[in-house]
């Protein structure tokens, strides 16, 4: 890690570990007797241990190479491996919990382990600490490579790397310490929202001062979305977290919204994590992986244009669907309802644009499990932007909504489409970032896809039929014009696809895990392979830094 | 409450807002489909299929 710094880099990131490790220990002291007390640990800790790894080498000699002729991936090498460890922390509680609302039992009575503190952890540990880290990684590699330009800076992609697992440590840690804003996707508290901003902040400058640095003339449209998901999020979690502290030395805040305001505030922001976090940036992913991995350009570069600006635009307004029926101004639910149903066009160019690509190449999806993942995850997208424009409409949503059915539906787009393309632009991903021929096994892939498609399958159908038991039993009157059913008869109703879900999700879980293995013995190289790439490498590879035949 | 009323926010919504989305959508259209353009978005999507062999040029000495 610090091998390819100069020294007075190395410096300066000490300096700046220092300075963390302070605020740490100011929190730590501060904040004691509070949660934010312990996270002040967790600061201190946290920097403490790179302060050592750092400190260690700090005498260590100094790259001779140019380094501004290679492309810098070791922040990509951790940011993947990060990725792919939240994916099992949150794919593993997501489990959990999913099994405990079959068997409420297996709360095991702790205060910690409750349904209300361990949702959040899977959710942020997916949406966070598995996504963010993905497109994180990625976005490093397509800068680079769409740029033909090494990384701006040499601390700053660690900074936001690291940083940014920081915050998902202290919002996840929190949660289980009954920490939580109660806004759904960003219960983290103050402290930690600020530290998101600062590093989000940086993400933003590495990102531009790369592109700064270009060799193509034209920004590939990849870019394009990766910038919107990076300046949209910035905005969201600024607005949507405004809030004033209880007091500095504690956890506790309260937002600065109140009532139907809060509840509109909350959902923009909401929907928006789902269109600019969860659309935007992996179909940056998409079209780059998608092609290069096809080894076919994309179908329609000025279609990707146009569904670039319209899910932009459309997006940005649909968040009051998830406020249908309540005291939000009707006119308001409806601006949301129309724009959700317009957002169909560009979403489906986007997965058309895609499917059209793989036309012509069949027989690679066929054979090629990565591809085969980008595949289904656009067939995914399609379907359940198609669900989701249906179920904005209002009088669908009367049914629809506080079931299960809304569950099915997320997770029809966080794991068919956001996951899948994860995993494929991963496995694609690996073995140009470690230089290898292939990934470690082929077949694992292959278990790996199977894996996760039954279980999307089997998760998502458990919980169509669950959903629309429940909404039905919901607005089903006798004949005297009372409800016919009681709650409890729709929660018992529910038992049986609760343990369907559970073990879809367990089959997607065994997958993740078996891409965790895969991908960190392709890193280790067991094969003891020696490949050499004709392009110029860093000094401690032990290759000339210029290929012999130039 | 502050300076704008609901009425004054709905009333920009339906005039300016109406406008300059019409105006983008064109706008976007016009560059997606202008000529010239065409040459650049069709080097983009070629040259993402074969860009492993490093930077180009350096900005450091050369």
């Amino acid at each position: 890690m610090a091998a390819k710094l100069t020294f007075a880099e190395r410096q300066v990131a000490l300096l700046i570990l220092v300075v963390i490790a302070l605020v740490g220990l100011a929190m730590a002291a501060l904040g004691a007797g509070d949660a934010m007390g312990v996270h002040g640990f967790i600061v201190l800790i946290a920097s403490l241990g790179l302060i050592f790894v750092l400190g260690a080498s700090l005498d260590a000699p100094a790259p001779t190479e140019d380094r501004s002729r290679e492309y810098y991936d070791d922040p990509i090498k951790v940011g993947i491996v990060l990725a792919m460890v939240w994916a099992v922390i949150g794919m593993g509680v997501g489990d959990w919990v999913a099994w405990m609302l079959a068997y409420p039992d297996l709360r095991f009575d702790a205060a910690w382990s409750s349904f209300g503190r361990m949702r959040p952890v899977h959710t942020t540990g997916i949406i966070f600490g598995f996504g963010g880290n993905a497109l994180i990684a990625t976005s490093m590699h397509v800068m680079q490579r769409t740029s033909r330009a090494r990384l701006a800076g040499q601390i700053a992609p660690w900074f936001v790397l690291l940083g940014y697992n920081l915050f998902v440590v202290l919002a996840v840690t929190g949660y289980v310490m009954g920490v939580t804003q109660s806004k759904e996707y960003a219960e983290a508290e103050w402290y930690a929202d600020i530290w998101l901003v600062i590093v989000w902040v940086a993400y933003f400058a590495l990102y531009i001062r790369t592109l700064a640095r270009r060799n193509e003339p034209h920004i590939y449209v990849a870019n394009w979305y990766y910038l919107a998901f990076i300046l949209v999020v910035a905005v969201l979690h600024i607005v949507n977290n405004l809030a004033v502290p209880a007091s500095f030395t504690a956890a506790k805040s309260y937002s600065l919204f109140s009532g139907v305001q809060d509840a509109m505030t909350q959902w923009w922001y909401g929907h928006n994590a789902v269109a600019f976090f969860l659309t935007a940036g992996f179909l940056g992913m998409l079209y780059y992986y998608l092609p290069k991995r096809a080894q076919r350009p994309i179908y329609s570069y000025r279609l990707s244009i146009l569904s670039f600006w319209g899910i932009v635009f459309f997006y940005i307004w649909v968040g009051s669907h998830h406020l249908h029926y309540t005291a939000l101004p009707h006119w308001v639910q409806t601006l949301g309802m129309t724009f959700s149903v317009m957002l169909l066009v560009p979403s489906w160019a986007s997965a058309g644009n895609a499917l059209m690509t793989l036309n012509g190449a069949w027989h690679k999806v066929r054979d090629d499990a990565t591809l085969r993942f980008m595949f289904v995850a656009a067939v995914f997208y399609g379907l359940s932007t198609f669900e989701g424009s249906f179920m904005a409409i209002r009088p669908v949503n009367s049914l629809s909504h506080y079931t299960d059915w809304t569950v099915g539906h997320v997770h029809a787009g966080a794991m068919g489409w956001v996951a899948l393309i994860t995993f494929g632009a991963i496995y694609a991903a690996t073995p140009i970032i470690w230089r290898r021929e292939t990934m470690y096994s082929w077949k694992l892939v292959e278990w790996h896809f199977w894996l996760a498609l039954a279980g999307t399958v089997i998760y998502i159908f458990a919980m169509w039929n669950s959903g629309i038991v429940q909404g039905l039993m919901w607005r089903t009157y006798n004949e005297a014009g009372t409800l016919q059913y009681s709650f409890m008869d729709t929660v018992e109703a529910m038992h049986p696809y609760y343990i369907a879900r559970a073990i879809g999700g367990l089959l997607f879980l065994i997958g993740a895990i078996i891409g965790f293995y895969n991908i960190w013995m392709t890193a280790r190289d067991v094969r003891g392979e020696v490949h050499t790439l004709d392009h110029p490498t860093g000094s401690e590879a032990g290759e000339p830094a210029v290929p012999v035949a130039e | 409450m502050m300076g704008l009323s609901h009425d004054t926010i709905v009333g920009i919504a339906k005039s300016f807002g109406l406008f300059y989305l019409i105006a983008l959508s064109i706008g976007i259209c016009v560059y997606a489909f202008w000529p010239r353009n065409r040459g650049q978005f069709d080097r983009a999507k070629h040259s993402i299929l074969d860009d492993e062999n490093g930077p180009i040029g350096g900005e450091e000495s050369r």
